[in-house]
Order: C-alpha cells, then structure tokens, then sequence
C-alpha cells in the first residue's frame, strides 16, 4: 500500500501533463473550429514544457542561480530548452491564427466543416 | 508544503483544460487559455524555473492572449457544434493516453536526485559556470554561452516567424486611430496605461539587463519592451503608438537584432577564437563572457521586441 501511495506521488506530475496533453490532442482532431484548434495545440505545447520542468526538479533544491551557501539546485538544461521552446510556441501560434484569418477572409468561415462543404462545391 | 502547492496547481490546470474543451465561446476560451498559462507559470515558480515562468507569464498569458482575442474578434465568437460523433476521437485519445501513462512507470519520481536527466551534462555547467562565465544564473550561461548555437536558430525561428505573419498578414498603414468611441470614456484605463507605460519599458531594460544576476534575459526583456507598447496602442490608438515606433523601424530592427547575434560570432572568430566563443572578445577571459553574454543577449532583446510588435500590428491593421 505505501508503495502505491509513494508511486502515485512520484508519477502524479507526468500522469496530469499526459491527461493536459491528451485534453489538446482532442482538441484538435474532434473540434470543427480553427481557432479552437490553434488553442488545442497550444494546450498541447504548454502540457509538454510542465514536463520538462518536472523532470529538471530536484527534491529540496532551488533555482539555479548560484549563492554562497547553497548547494542543491534544479537541473538548469531542462529550464534553458524550454525558455526557449515557449518564445518558439509564440511563433507557431502566431502564424497559425495569422493562417486562420486569411481562411477566414477566402471562405468567410472558421468552421472546417463548412470549408469542406465549399471545396467540395468548386 | 511545496507539493501540495504543485498538486493543487495541476489539479487546477486540468479544470481550467477540460473547460477549454467545453466552452463554445471563443472570447471565453481565449481568456480561460490566459488562465492556464498564468497557472503554468506559477507552477514553474514551485518547480524553481524561474526565468521560464517569467517567460511563460509574458508570453503565454500576455502575447498569446492578446493575439487570439484580435483573432476572434476577425472572424467569429461562437464555435458551431462539430457534425460528427467525438467517439472515434475520443476512442483514439484514450488509447495513445493510455500507452503513454504506461510508459512513466518505470520513469524516475519526482524530484529524485538520482534520475540520468541529472547526471549527464547539468553537473558541468553547475559546476563550472563561476569560474568559466562568472555569471550567477546558470540559465543565463547556458542559454547565451554553452548553447549559444541554439540560441542563435532560436532567434533565426523568431525572425521567421515575424517574417511569415508579415507575408501573411502584410501591413497598412493607418492615419486615423481606431479605438471606439467606449475606450475614450474609459478615463481610468487611459490614465493607468500612460502611468504604467514607462513603468513597464523601465522593467523591460532592468530584466534585459539583470539578466546574468537574476532571472530575465533578452527574451523575456523583448517580450516585456513590447507589451508596454501594446498597452499604448490598446488605450490610446494604434495611429499614436507608431508615431513612436513605425513599421518601418520594426522591419530594421527585427533583423538587426539577429544581426548583431551572428556579429558577434564572427567577431570571435576574427580574434583568433571559434564562433561564439566569446572569452577572446577581452583581453580577461571572463570579461569576454560577460561582454558576449551582454551583446547577443541585446540582439536578442531588439529582434523579439520587434517581432512581437510587427505581429501584433498586422493582426490590427488588418479590417474586419
């Protein structure tokens, strides 16, 4: 029982990150609306750095700025590959809802579903 | 008492996510996705990372936000009910969740000390930031020095970026500004917006330049120098913030910033040393890592900030 318990802790963070990662992955594929979709991935994205950053944790450490009489620190590599990963999230998602309001003015609809109705008619 | 922070933070994380799903309002969903990311960045706060969760707080729960609130109100807020039944998605989200829960078995728990993330190069750069950079913050002398190449495509993707919503979106130039008649009422936002702009371009140089003491960096700074202009344009007009900085400015500035980057590689390598190599920039090897740190860290400030704003005013610009 108490190596459940202990088991159930230890894992708790990744088990979320899969439940958030998967609730984005939804998103994505059952959602008609692109906006809707574009947020899905960003769920998805922000689910993965929360499991970088659990992963760089480090039981009774701190930030891994240096000071004197500190020893412990969080594992830094995790938190650099991440930095920057959220300013390449911003990109992606940029260019995404930039593609969906050019969608937007050439059908005069977000909804996929729609879009395929007027491809099929053309 | 630090893991029960971190698990009722994720316990609220998966609400605030299964709403996101729910929700048909988009304006609704657009705010919901702010609240996740704000929660994401305190969660990174409990999990010692600070300069990402100064990042994601900026970026995600700011930038982001701003951007799909410009996107929904361009197209449309309601989300009409998808026509097919959501099993055969729902089937196959259940089934990958599955496999991947499967796999962190045999992962190694939290916060241990002993797991190989911890043993392979992390130790090095710990250990051998003082004497070889002379920076406090580890995050810094890794992302500016040790992996400085990555840093550099890094800010090459952010140029993209800009570049792409800028073929996308394009830009026109606006004479008249287009706030409403309701944001001129609204005395108490206008005033708040002209007292806090130059609060926030303040902070924006103090984390740009306290980055290699503290948290912060050209990143976060970039981000931070262009959100006090967004607020401007939100209060006051489009028209008024780009009698400050014009578009034409920002082209410049996006690419001088990655520019100055690739520039001061280059300069190393004429000194004799390898690219980015920064400690032959000075005749003291750790004065050549600061001067380097400080340099590409500026590049890095300027291409972001402008980058960021070349987005937004092409998301604005552009009619409904």
């Amino acid at each position: 029982m108490h190596d459940v318990i202990h088991d159930l802790l230890g894992l708790y963070n990744y088990w979320i990150v899969i439940i958030l990662m998967m609730t984005g992955f939804y998103t994505v594929i059952a959602r008609p609306n692109l906006i809707k979709k574009v947020i899905g991935l960003f769920i998805f994205q922000t689910s993965v750095f929360i499991l970088f950053i659990s992963m760089a944790k480090v039981e009774g450490g701190t930030a891994p700025i240096i000071k004197e009489g500190i020893s412990v620190y969080s594992n830094p590599l995790p938190h650099v590959l991440i930095l920057t990963a959220i300013v390449v999230s911003l990109a992606t998602t940029a260019l995404g809802l930039a593609l969906v309001v050019r969608i937007q003015e050439a059908y005069g609809t977000t909804n996929e579903d729609d879009i395929h109705v007027q491809d099929e008619e053309d | 008492m630090e893991h029960l922070i971190d698990i009722a933070l994720l316990g609220l994380l998966m609400i605030t996510g299964f709403a996101i799903v729910r929700v048909r309002s988009l304006l609704a969903v657009a705010m919901l996705t702010s609240i996740y990311s704000l929660l994401s960045a305190s969660l990174f706060v409990v999990l010692d990372a600070v300069d990402v969760a100064l990042t994601e707080a900026a970026i995600g729960a700011g930038i982001s936000t701003i951007l799909m609130l410009a996107t929904v109100a361009l197209t449309t807020d309601e989300e009409k009910a998808p026509r097919h039944t959501p099993l055969l998605p729902l089937v196959v989200v259940i089934a990958t969740g599955a496999a991947l829960i499967y796999g962190t078995l045999d992962m190694p728990h939290y916060g241990d000390p002993e797991a190989p993330v911890h043993q392979h190069v992390a130790p090095t750069y710990l250990h051998d930031t003082p004497g070889e950079i002379g920076v406090p913050n580890v995050v810094t002398s890794v992302l500016a020095s040790y992996r400085g190449y990555d840093t550099l495509g890094e800010v090459t993707v952010i140029f993209t970026a800009g570049a792409g919503v800028l073929a996308l979106l394009g830009y026109r130039t606006r004479r008249r500004n287009i706030t409403g008649p309701g944001i001129r009422k609204l005395v108490v936002l206008r005033v708040i917006a002209k007292l806090f702009f130059p609060l926030i371009l303040l902070f924006a140089l103090y984390v740009q330049f306290h980055g290699d003491y503290g948290p912060g960096g050209g990143f976060q700074a970039g981000v931070i120098f262009a959100t006090g202009f967004i607020l401007y344009a939100l209060a006051f007009g489009l028209g008024n913030s780009q009698r400050v900085i014009p578009h034409q400015l920002l082209r410049i500035m996006m690419a001088v910033g990655v520019l100055i980057y690739a520039a001061v590689g280059i300069e190393s390598m004429l000194l004799g040393g390898k690219f980015l190599e920064y400690r032959v920039l000075a005749d003291d090897p750790i004065t050549g890592q600061h001067l380097g740190i400080m340099l590409i860290e500026l590049g890095i400030g300027i291409t972001v900030a402008a980058v960021i704003l070349i987005i937004y005013y092409g998301f604005v610009s552009r009619r409904h």
